[in-house]
């Protein structure tokens, strides 16, 4: 009866405020949900972040389907939200469509490069991220292999995969990188029964690090290093406090600094390409009071070195998605 | 010697990977013996996935969250039982609906009990199946052969798996030496029979359904609690419907059902060690392909290449007693 409840009380929420015309900024989550512990729910933070300090409002909206993407764009549209923010590369094709018909409207897309005049992309440099926790990795590996595991084998997490053998292998040219992908559909973002079975077929071939970019999966994957004492780096949010004293680090992608910044800027803001790379913040790793002990002064001196040269240009990480190869691991 | 324990970790992977999949492959054989055909599978183990680690969660044991899960799946084979058996509605339909139903319910109520985003916390201490370590297991461990297989492979799983490879012997005889197993074939193959019989059509598919459920709620209990530490959304990941394609290629059998799941679990522990195929066959191969083999042969056997797959013949077709 609450859960009924709630639908109405929701359904009436949406009804009453979609006749109100403010010039608000909005923000649009992909399927994954407001509060997927990951992606999402960073966006979440940063519209929330931005509303606390400024005080003002933002409409947000969760889709249910597939179905919703351009509805749910052209309703915020034309209710006069401004800018609009969509987390997801899924957003792409609905954008592409959306954007020409509101010139007036500035919107920004996360992780997806939509080119029109009125539409910020912003994009992370994971590469970048994941060479650094790969560093990390190959300075706490005891037995000399570390393991990667990707959710859905597409070319971002093999860009994913690709930053943290390179990184791996600058610290240690003999370090043996093993890389597996749970599959080939979406199905492989949730199925963290596989993840486990992965991460237990990587331990009996030597890895004692894990890094899993793989959504749900991870979770699976994480649980499972835990269990077998062997170290895990989470992705996306912070995840060192899932298993204190086992996460090693995590691999930072701060959408919800762009999300900030976007909503910050407001109408009006620069458009175009946004890249988030180490330089300005958009990655990074995270270090906390869960995995203090993991990481010694001297590992963190020498990611942070390679972060300074990454920023400074002088070290370029190669990115597996601009010319689908990676010359490090071969999937 | 690596070698072998190379083979070994392939099979204690097959083993894990293997009993939700016998499991629920044992449930759907109940249900169509008895002529449902249940392709809610899917939905009952994920909604048992759930509950199981829910009530786990909530209460600190994980035999509670056992009987959750159980309950949860049994709740939906009522639905299914009710539809298709007392309003003689389509069984595929209602299969569907129960799949639709699980994957959204479970998130739903995960969201607003835990606030996780569709998670349940991470279980720990007795609110999860711990291995179980068989007697003499750690004394015969460094024993050359016996020790690495009986240590590693046969010892050190949950108890559902020793639950799920004895519930085979034990639906065997159940279906092909007790009355209740002949006459829960009977509906399936001609339930009018069974009628002029005197025995109750209606109450002998209920049975099935209701065994069906249980079965499936100790497969989603076994992949919340048992294999991970809690239930992640859509976690079953389509284990339903591969354990129906291994109970068409088992031909609605409990012995072969068991060898189809092994067979299915070995390829997906395959999977996970591309290096073990390469070095084996010389070449590499994607995981893809093993990924659809249990599908493949499936078409295969169902297109009469190897023998032939006859599912019960009343099966999917409500009983009406009078025209």
């Amino acid at each position: 009866m609450t859960l009924m409840t709630k639908f109405l009380g929701a359904a009436a929420a949406t009804a009453l405020s979609a006749g109100a015309a403010l010039a608000e900024p909005a923000l649009i989550f992909d399927l994954g949900g407001k509060f997927d512990k990951s992606f999402n729910e960073a966006a979440f933070a940063g519209a929330q972040r931005w509303a606390e300090e400024t005080g003002e409002t933002f409409r947000e909206i969760e889709l249910q389907s597939e179905a919703q993407r351009e509805q749910a764009l052209r309703r915020f549209a034309e209710a006069g939200s401004n800018p609009i923010v969509m987390t997801g590369f899924a957003f792409g094709d609905a954008l592409g469509q959306v954007a020409t018909d509101y010139p007036d409207t500035d919107f920004v897309i996360i992780d997806m490069v939509v080119d029109q005049p009125n539409v910020r992309s912003v994009v992370f440099n994971e590469h970048e991220g994941s060479y650094l926790v790969g560093m990390l990795a190959a300075q706490a590996s005891q037995t000399g292999t570390v393991s990667f595991i990707g959710g859905m084998d597409i070319p971002l997490i093999r860009k994913f995969a690709c930053g943290y053998a390179e990184g791996a292998l600058a610290v240690n040219p003999e370090i043996e990188v093993i890389a597996n992908m749970t599959g080939t559909t979406p199905a492989a973002w949730n199925d963290p029964v596989k993840g486990s079975e992965l991460t237990k077929a990587q331990i009996s071939q030597g890895s004692d690090v894990v890094y899993a970019a793989a959504g749900g999966t991870g979770v699976g994957v994480l649980q499972t290093a835990a269990d077998e004492d062997i170290l895990s780096i989470g992705v996306d949010s912070n995840q060192n406090y899932l298993h204190p004293g086992k996460v090693l680090t995590s691999m930072l992608k701060r959408v919800d600094n762009a999300v900030y910044q976007a909503f910050k800027e407001g109408a009006g803001m620069e458009k175009g390409f946004n890249v988030m790379g180490v330089g300005n913040g958009g990655v990074g790793y995270a270090m906390d009071e869960y995995n203090a002990d993991l990481v010694t002064e001297e590992m963190q001196s020498t990611v942070d070195e390679a972060a300074a040269k990454i920023s400074s240009g002088e070290l370029e990480v190669h990115d597996y998605m601009s010319d689908d190869s990676c010359p490090v691991l071969s999937f | 010697m690596d070698m072998y324990l190379t083979l070994i970790q392939l099979l204690d992977s097959t083993v894990r990977l293997a009993t939700p999949l016998l499991l629920a492959c044992l449930a759907g054989l109940f249900s169509e013996r008895a002529g449902i055909f249940d392709i809610g599978l899917e939905g009952k183990m994920l909604a048992a996935a759930f509950f199981s680690a829910a009530v786990a969660a909530l209460t600190g044991s994980v035999w509670v969250g056992l009987l959750a899960g159980i309950a949860a799946s049994l709740a939906l084979s009522a639905i299914h039982g009710i539809a298709s058996i007392t309003f003689r509605g389509n069984q595929l339909i209602s299969g569907v609906a129960i799949n639709f139903l699980a994957a959204g319910m479970t998130v739903l109520i995960a969201q607003a009990w835990f606030r996780q985003g569709g998670r349940t916390p991470s279980l720990i201490g007795n609110a999860r199946f711990e291995p179980v370590t068989l007697p003499f297991a750690e004394a015969l461990q460094n024993v050359p052969f016996i020790g690495p297989l009986y240590y590693e492979l046969i010892s050190g799983h949950s108890v559902l798996v020793y639950m799920a490879f004895a519930a085979v012997p034990l639906t065997w005889w159940i279906l092909f030496r007790t009355r209740f197993g002949l006459r829960l074939r009977a509906v399936g193959e001609n339930p009018a029979a069974v009628d002029t019989a005197g025995v109750s059509v209606v109450g002998l598919r209920f049975a099935a359904v209701a065994i069906c459920g249980v079965l499936c709620g100790v497969a989603g209990a076994y992949l919340s609690t048992a294999l991970q530490a809690g239930f992640v959304k859509d976690m079953a990941a389509g284990r339903g419907f591969i354990a129906l394609a291994a109970l068409i290629f088992a031909k609605w059998r409990p012995w072969h059902a068991l060898y189809a799941t092994l067979l299915f679990g070995l390829f997906g522990a395959l999977e996970t060690r591309p290096d073990v195929i390469e070095s084996l066959i010389g070449m590499k191969v994607q995981g893809q392909l093993l990924a659809a083999l249990p599908y493949v042969m499936t078409v295969i056997i169902l297109a009469g290449f190897v023998g032939k797959a006859i599912p019960p013949r009343a099966g999917g077709e409500p009983y009406v007693k009078e025209r």
